[in-house]
């Protein structure tokens, strides 16, 4: 029996396509952008070697830093956001809509499967100025405001960017928190009830102890998704006013391309990759302890 | 792994008893908060789609002159013919079409053999490759796109639509591996070891045993991997160098470019042109996009 699925040759066949162009299209090259982060140039220039000076250019670098530090508050606000209000959504789905849910539901999740780039573009119209007034600007003048230039200034157009992505993701987490918060038993919730626990005291004492697991992995999917936003900026903002709203994808993406400078864009997509870790790392090690201490 | 928690059943209804209640004054006013939230929901998560539709239809002056909730003056579909001429949108959908569909065969072929092979075979080392294939889904995509050009550039691949359909695979295999490993990791061994006993040999094994055990998943992960490779911008930026190549995403980011000042009509048609097909997929298979969409979460 074990010979027959352990067929040495069987699973050459089988696995070898899948590993081969895993291995020449992703390992290598990954392994290939290390010995780029030493080096100077591009393909067409030729490379010559450069130590660690991309890597002192990169700490030196006050656009690097200012990418960083864009990167870093969009990606906290973010997922702060996109969970918090997701786990909100989630809680309503399952204890004030309960069976009813099921349209809300796939009504709040369908902005996720829409293309970026359209959404961009129909939130820049949104929130247009001038030359025509935007419904939301319509709105705000009839509530009594000015009219807001939203892509002129860095604060406005960093809420905007936050703004749509929570609208293309909340429903998404809601979904995928509200499958923890149903795997909860009926009867954990009702003992609680009955020792009087309702409302605000049921959610904080039993609901959100055991939604731990599933919000913690949620964390990490949104920590890690949010660090490499790219398709959102480049098409709502592309990066402006200035470079006002410049995360690292996009700084090494215009370093790479625009720029021509392999080696210092390979630096900063390390950076990055590293920054992923750090945080996975982080948030992993924070929930450990409080276990711990629980 | 964290992501086994996240494979989820989103269509499950909650099971929660309602107490039964007899609907009274009180009562509708005691649900009005929620249903104003329910409301604004609504009006958020739909309007702008609704709003998009008429602007297709309008012309320029109605956007400059009328408020923005105005009706078109006239349902004609010279936006949309503009989108598919001067934008030509046509050639950026066949694009997508060449380059998104075989790139997702090939994902969904190798990704249920590599899967079939790591998790029901019997060899030392699969661990270890099951690692090496989780090791890439958290790098960032921005880590091969360097590489990767001097690769294509020195094989004379650049110029053609060959780059993306060789990195949409290797990207989307990660993913596709791990979950289609989760997968047959559901089925009972007794199912494969009876058919050993019976005389089938492994690719007998795989193909008619383990394919179609498997069906119902690979159709999940291949509506995920479709939505990630007709959404993406990075790489297909990345490999499109002259405007023949571009995808349809590429070429909308690259729509209000080519005039001068926003000529809103033709912009509506094309956001409206390129939302279409998600939209229609998404209209009908919603539970499958859900379930697939957030068990597919570790990619981030």
């Amino acid at each position: 029996m074990h010979k027959v699925l352990g067929d040495k040759r069987a699973i050459l066949v089988l696995l070898g396509p899948a590993l081969l162009v895993y291995t020449l299209v992703m390992l290598v090259p990954i392994i290939w952008s290390l010995f780029y982060t030493v080096q100077d140039g591009n393909p067409i220039t030729g490379f010559t070697f450069a130590g660690f000076d991309n890597f002192a250019k990169f700490f030196q670098d006050p656009a690097a830093w200012d990418a960083v530090l864009f990167t870093l508050r969009y990606a906290l606000v973010l997922t702060v956001l996109q969970v918090g209000v997701g786990y909100l959504l989630s809680l309503m789905y399952v204890f004030w809509l309960r069976r009813g849910s099921g349209l809300i539901r796939t009504i709040v999740f369908f902005p996720v499967v829409l293309p970026t780039v359209a959404v961009a573009l129909l939130f820049q119209r949104l929130f247009e100025a001038a030359p025509t007034t935007g419904p939301v600007n319509t709105l705000i003048q009839f509530l009594g405001g000015g009219n807001v230039d939203w892509f002129g200034t860095p604060m406005a157009s960093f809420w905007i960017i936050i703004l749509m992505d929570l609208w293309r993701s909340m429903g998404f987490y809601a979904v995928l928190l509200y499958a923890g918060l149903v795997d909860i038993p009926d009867e954990l919730i009702e003992s609680a009830r009955i020792d009087g626990a309702s409302g605000w005291k049921l959610i904080r004492t039993i609901v959100l102890p055991l939604s731990l697991p599933v919000l913690l992995s949620s964390l990490i999917f949104s920590i890690n998704g949010t660090l490499k936003v790219f398709d959102t900026i480049v098409a709502l903002t592309n990066g402006g006013p200035g470079n006002a709203s410049t995360p690292l994808t996009l700084y090494m993406f215009r370093t790479s391309f625009a720029y021509g400078d392999y080696g210092y864009g390979s630096t900063i997509a390390l950076m990055l990759t590293i920054l992923c870790l750090l945080f996975t790392v982080f948030i992993f090690r924070s929930t450990r302890n409080d276990l711990t201490k629980g | 792994m964290s992501a086994t928690t996240a494979i989820v059943t989103g269509t499950t209804p909650p099971r929660r008893q309602t107490p039964v209640r007899r609907r009274t004054t009180r009562d509708f006013f005691a649900r009005l908060p929620m249903r104003a939230i329910i409301a604004v929901l609504l009006i958020v998560e739909i309007y702008p789609m609704v709003w998009m539709f008429f602007g297709s239809f309008k012309t320029q002056s109605e956007f400059l002159n009328e408020p923005f909730w105005s009706l078109p003056q006239s349902w004609g579909l010279e936006n949309y013919v503009e989108v598919f001429t001067t934008g030509e949108f046509g050639k950026y959908i066949v694009n997508s079409v060449i380059v998104v569909f075989p790139s997702l065969a090939i994902i969904l072929l190798l990704g249920v053999a590599a899967g079939f092979t790591l998790e029901v075979m019997v060899w030392k080392g699969r661990g270890p490759v099951l690692l090496l294939f989780l090791a890439a889904i958290m790098v960032p995509t921005q880590m091969i796109l360097l590489p990767l050009f001097t690769i294509y550039f020195q094989l004379h691949l650049t110029g053609t639509l060959w780059p993306l359909v060789l990195t949409y695979v290797a990207t989307g295999l990660p993913l596709t591996v791990f979950m289609m490993a989760t997968f047959f990791r559901a089925v009972p061994r007794e199912v494969f070891e009876a058919a050993t006993i019976d005389g089938a040999n492994v690719f007998g094994l795989f193909w008619r045993i383990g394919l179609p055990l498997v069906r119902n998943a690979l159709f999940t992960v291949g509506l995920v991997q479709f939505f990630f490779l007709w959404n993406d911008l990075l790489i297909a930026l990345t490999f499109t160098n002259s405007s023949d190549l571009r995808t349809i995403q590429v070429g909308l980011l690259n729509f209000t470019g080519e005039y001068g000042a926003v000529q809103y009509g033709p912009t509506f048609a094309a956001i409206a042109v390129n939302v279409f097909g998600t939209l229609l997929i998404y209209l009908f298979l919603n539970q499958q996009v859900m379930k697939g969409l957030t068990a597919g979460s570790v990619k981030g």
